[in-house]
C-alpha cells in the first residue's frame, strides 16, 4: 500500500520538477542572452555603444526616479498608480511655465540657483498632487476588490492627462533651458554636461530617500505599515498618515524627474507621461516592485537596454523601443514575477 | 341531501392561461424591437420621410455613430466574458480587435496581389488581384486566429495575479498594434501589414441595399450603405450575445463565475484553472476578431494608428460601467459611451456654445469627463448602471487578505480572542461574512 502510494505520489512531483527546471532553464537562457547581445553591441563598436549606452542612462535615471514612486505606492497599499506617470508629465509642464515665468531661460548663474528653486517647488507640487489623488481616490478604496483602484488610478490617470492637456495644449512646446549646455569628451564619447547634473541630483535624492527610509521614524513606519498594515495600526503608527507621506514622497520624486526631463529634453507634451510610466512601471517591476534599490537598478537598466536598442550598432531602432519594453515586461513576469532583488514577502503573485 | 347535491357547485370554467413572457426572453425581445425600430426610423429617413427630424438625426444620431458603436458593442462583449464572466483583468483587449481586423484586411484585399485568390468574395472590378474571400468564411477564419492569440496571450498570465496579469495583458495590447504599425518591408524585410499605411481597400460585403425609390436589390455595399451593413452588424451582435448568455447558464460559464469569485475555491472544488481561464481569453477573443472584421468593412480598411491603448481603457470603461457580466448593461454602457464620445460631446459643445455664445473646445474635455465618471462610479456605484447580481457582492465584499486568501483563519488560534471578536462583530476579515452573505 504505501509503495503504490509512494509511486502515485512521485509523478505529479515529477511533473513539477520539470516545469521549474524549464523554467529556470529558459530564464538562465534569456539574461545570457541579454548579456550576450550587450557584449556584442559593445565589441561591433565600442564607441557606438558606449554613446548610446550614455544616452540610455540619461533617461534611466529619470526612469529610477519615477519607478521609485511607482514601487513605493505599490509596496504599501499594493496597488499599480496609472496615474504616477501622468503626474510626471504634470511636473514637466509646471516647471516648464514656472522656470519660464520667473525668467531662468538661459544657462547663467541665476539659471543654476532657479534650477534648485524650482525643483523644490516641482516636488512640492507634485507631492500636494498626488497626496491629494490619494485622499480623494484611492483612500476610500483600500479595501476594496483590486479591480476598483485599478480602474480608479486609470481614471486618475486620464483626468491629470486632460488638465495637462488644457495647461500645455495638444502640440508639444519648446522650451529654452536654464541646464548648462556643453559637453565632456571622454575617449570620442560626449557626455553632456546635463547628463551629468541628472545624475548628480538623483543619487543626492535618493540619498535622502534612503536616509528617510532607513533613519527616521516616518521611515520606519513606512517599513512597518507595507509588511503589516494591522500590525502597524496596533504598535500606534497613524497608517493614514503614513500612507499620505508615502505618496508625497513618491509624488515629490517624480516632480524632481519631471523638472530634470524639462530642463534635459527641452519639450513638453501631454502624453509623454502614459509611456514613460509604463517604461518606468517595467523597471519597477524589473528590480522587483516593493524594492527601492531595485527600483533604481531596474530603472537604470532598462534605460540602458532601451539606449543600446535605440542607438547601439545591433540594437531593432526606435520603433521598436515600446515593444522590446513590453517584452521584457513580460518575460519578467512570466519568470521572475518577484524580479531581480525581488522582495522577501511570500505569496506576491 | 339530495337539495346540497343539486346545489353541489359546478365546476367553474378553467381561468384562461394568461400568455407570461418568460423572464429571461425580455431582454432579447427588448433588443430586437429596438433594433427593428431604430432600422424603421433611419429606413423611413432614407425614404424621406420623417423630413422634420432627418435633419437633427442626422446631426444627433448618425447611422455611422450607430454602427461603429455596435462593433464597440461586440468588443465590449468580448471584454465582457474575459473581466466579467471571468475576472480576469484584461487591459490589451484592442490587440485582438487590431488581429481581427488584420485578417480581414489579408483576406479581402488586393494586399497579396501576387496571389488570385476569390472565394464568393467581391473583389472590385479593378483589381481582381488578391485574396478574396466571403466575408462570412473571414469572419469565421478571423475567428480561429483570434482565439489561437487569445491563447497565446493568455498563457503566461496563468499563475500571476490581477495587478500583474493587468499589466502583462497591457504589455501585449501594446506589442501587437505596435507589431502592426512596424512590419512592412523597411523594417521586417516581409511586408506583413503595409506598415503605417495600412491596408485599404477592404472588399464590400453583398447585402439587401435599399434604393430611396423604395426597392430592395442586393448587391455590393458602398460608403453609403450603412443601413444594409447595420442589419450585419445587428446580426453579428446578436450571435456575440447569444454566446455569451449560452456560454453563461452552461458548466463553463459557472467554472467562470466560480474563478471570479474565489479561485483558491473553485480549484478546490475541482475546476480546471487553467483550462478555464485559457477558454475565457479564446472565447472573448473570438468576439473581438468579429467584431475586427466587422469594423474593417464598415470603415473599409485597417490602419494600425486606429488602435491603440486608449481604446483598451474605453473598452473596459464600457464594460465596468455598463455592468460587469451583464451583456445588455454592456452593450448599453459601449452605445451610450461611444455615441457620448463620438457626437453627444461634439454636437452638445456646438449647441452650448452657440446658445452662450462661448467658444469652450467641448470634445478636448472627453477624457477628462470620462476619467471623473470612472472615478466617481468606483467610489460610488462599483457594480455599474446595470448590475448583475453577483457582480454586485463580488465587488462590495472587502477584499480578503493574504492570509485568509491562503486559507488561514487569524481568529482560530486564540479561542478568546475568537469569542471576542465574534461578540464586537468584528467585519474586517471577510470570510465568515462573505460565507453567510452569499448564500442566496
Amino acid at each position: 500500500m504505501t509503495t503504490t502510494t509512494l509511486a502515485a505520489g512521485r509523478a505529479p512531483q515529477v511533473a513539477m520538477r520539470l516545469r521549474e527546471v524549464i523554467l529556470i532553464g529558459t530564464g538562465a537562457a534569456l539574461s545570457i542572452g541579454l548579456v550576450a547581445w550587450i557584449i556584442w553591441n559593445l565589441v561591433s563598436s565600442p564607441t557606438q555603444t558606449i554613446q548610446a549606452g550614455v544616452f540610455g542612462l540619461s533617461n534611466g535615471v529619470l526612469y529610477a526616479l519615477v519607478a521609485l514612486g511607482y514601487t513605493l505606492v505599490y509596496g504599501i497599499i499594493e496597488l499599480i498608480n496609472f496615474a504616477h506617470g501622468d503626474l510626471f508629465m504634470l511636473g514637466t509642464v509646471f516647471s516648464a511655465f514656472v522656470m519660464g515665468a520667473l525668467g531662468f531661460t538661459h544657462a547663467n548663474v541665476s539659471g543654476i540657483f532657479g534650477l534648485i528653486l524650482v525643483l523644490m517647488l516641482a516636488m512640492v507640487f507634485c507631492a500636494s498632487i498626488n497626496v491629494a489623488i490619494e485622499f480623494f481616490a484611492y483612500r476610500r478604496l483600500r479595501h476594496a476588490p483590486k479591480l476598483a483602484p485599478l480602474i480608479t488610478a486609470v481614471g486618475m490617470s486620464f483626468i491629470l492627462q486632460n488638465i495637462g492637456l488644457q495647461w500645455n495644449g495638444s502640440q508639444p512646446r519648446q522650451w529654452s533651458p536654464a541646464m548648462p549646455g556643453g559637453h565632456v569628451n571622454l575617449g570620442g564619447v560626449t557626455i553632456g554636461y546635463d547628463v551629468i547634473i541628472d545624475t548628480i541630483v538623483t543619487a543626492i535624492l535618493l540619498l535622502i530617500m534612503t536616509w528617510v527610509v532607513t533613519k527616521t521614524r516616518a521611515g520606519k513606519a513606512m517599513r512597518a505599515t507595507a509588511q503589516d498594515q494591522d500590525a502597524a495600526r496596533l504598535m500606534g503608527i497613524n497608517v493614514n498618515r503614513i500612507i499620505s507621506f508615502t505618496f508625497a514622497m513618491g509624488g515629490a520624486l517624480a516632480g524632481a524627474a519631471g523638472l530634470l526631463y524639462q530642463q534635459t529634453i527641452g519639450t513638453t507634451s501631454y502624453n509623454i507621461g502614459f509611456q514613460l510610466g509604463l517604461i518606468a512601471f517595467t523597471s519597477a517591476v524589473l528590480g522587483g516592485i516593493g524594492n527601492l534599490t531595485g527600483a533604481v537598478l531596474g530603472g537604470l537598466l532598462i534605460g540602458l537596454i532601451q539606449g543600446l536598442n535605440d542607438g547601439g550598432p545591433h540594437g531593432f531602432g526606435q520603433q521598436w523601443s515600446q515593444s522590446v519594453v513590453f517584452v521584457i515586461l513580460i518575460l519578467v513576469m512570466v519568470f521572475k514575477p518577484t524580479g531581480l532583488l525581488g522582495k522577501n514577502v511570500g505569496e506576491k503573485v | 341531501m339530495s337539495a346540497s347535491t343539486a346545489t353541489a357547485p359546478t365546476s367553474a370554467p378553467a381561468p384562461a392561461r394568461r400568455f407570461r413572457l418568460p423572464g429571461h426572453l425580455a431582454w432579447p425581445i427588448g433588443y430586437l424591437a429596438v433594433a427593428i425600430v431604430i432600422f424603421v426610423f433611419y429606413y423611413l429617413i432614407s425614404m424621406g420621410y420623417l423630413t422634420s427630424v432627418s435633419g437633427w438625426a442626422g446631426r444627433w444620431i448618425p447611422i455611422t455613430t450607430v454602427n461603429q458603436s455596435l462593433v464597440w458593442a461586440m468588443c465590449a462583449l468580448g471584454l465582457n466574458i474575459v473581466v466579467g464572466y471571468a475576472g480576469l483583468l484584461d487591459l490589451g483587449y484592442v490587440a485582438f480587435w487590431a488581429i481581427g481586423s488584420y485578417v480581414a484586411g489579408w483576406l479581402m484585399s488586393s494586399f497579396f496581389f501576387h496571389l488570385k485568390i476569390n472565394w464568393f468574395g467581391n473583389a472590385p472590378a479593378f483589381s481582381p488581384q488578391g485574396i478574396h474571400i466571403n466575408f462570412w468564411v473571414v469572419l469565421i477564419a478571423g475567428a480561429i486566429l483570434c482565439a489561437i492569440f487569445g491563447i497565446i496571450i493568455g498563457a503566461p498570465t496563468l499563475r500571476l495575479r490581477s495587478d500583474y496579469l493587468a499589466l502583462v495583458t497591457l504589455g501585449f495590447g501594446e506589442i501587437i498594434p505596435q507589431f502592426f504599425h512596424n512590419a512592412d518591408k523597411q523594417h521586417v524585410h516581409v511586408n506583413i501589414s503595409n506598415g503605417t499605411q495600412g491596408i485599404s481597400p477592404v472588399d464590400k460585403i453583398s447585402g439587401p441595399t435599399f434604393n430611396p425609390s423604395g426597392g430592395i436589390g442586393w448587391g455590393p455595399l458602398g460608403p453609403f450603405d450603412g443601413l444594409s451593413r447595420y442589419i450585419f452588424l445587428i446580426i453579428l451582435t446578436a450571435l456575440i450575445v447569444f454566446i455569451s448568455l449560452r456560454l453563461r447558464v452552461g458548466r463553463l460559464g459557472r467554472a467562470w463565475l466560480a474563478i471570479r469569485e474565489d479561485e483558491l475555491a473553485a480549484g478546490a472544488m475541482g475546476v480546471p484553472l487553467m483550462r478555464t481561464k485559457l477558454a475565457a481569453y479564446a472565447v472573448g477573443a473570438v468576439a473581438g476578431g468579429i467584431a475586427g472584421v466587422a469594423y474593417s468593412v464598415e470603415i473599409a480598411g485597417v490602419s494600425p494608428d486606429s488602435f491603440d491603448f486608449s481604446k483598451s481603457i474605453i473598452l473596459l470603461a464600457m464594460v465596468v460601467l455598463g455592468g460587469m457580466g451583464n451583456v445588455w448593461g454592456v452593450i448599453l454602457g459601449a452605445i451610450v459611451i461611444f455615441w457620448f464620445n463620438q457626437t453627444g460631446l461634439p454636437q452638445g459643445g456646438n449647441a452650448i456654445n452657440s446658445a452662450l455664445h462661448t467658444n469652450i473646445n467641448f470634445p478636448s474635455y472627453n477624457f477628462l469627463i470620462f476619467g471623473v465618471l470612472l472615478v466617481l462610479m468606483m467610489l460610488f456605484k462599483r457594480e455599474g448602471f446595470v448590475p448583475e447580481a453577483r457582480t454586485k457582492l463580488l465587488l462590495r465584499e472587502p477584499g480578503r487578505t493574504e492570509v485568509e486568501s491562503l486559507g488561514g483563519d487569524l481568529e482560530q488560534l486564540s479561542p478568546e480572542l475568537e469569542e471576542v471578536t465574534a461578540r464586537s462583530g468584528d467585519g474586517s476579515e471577510g470570510s465568515t461574512d462573505s460565507a453567510e452573505r452569499s448564500s442566496p
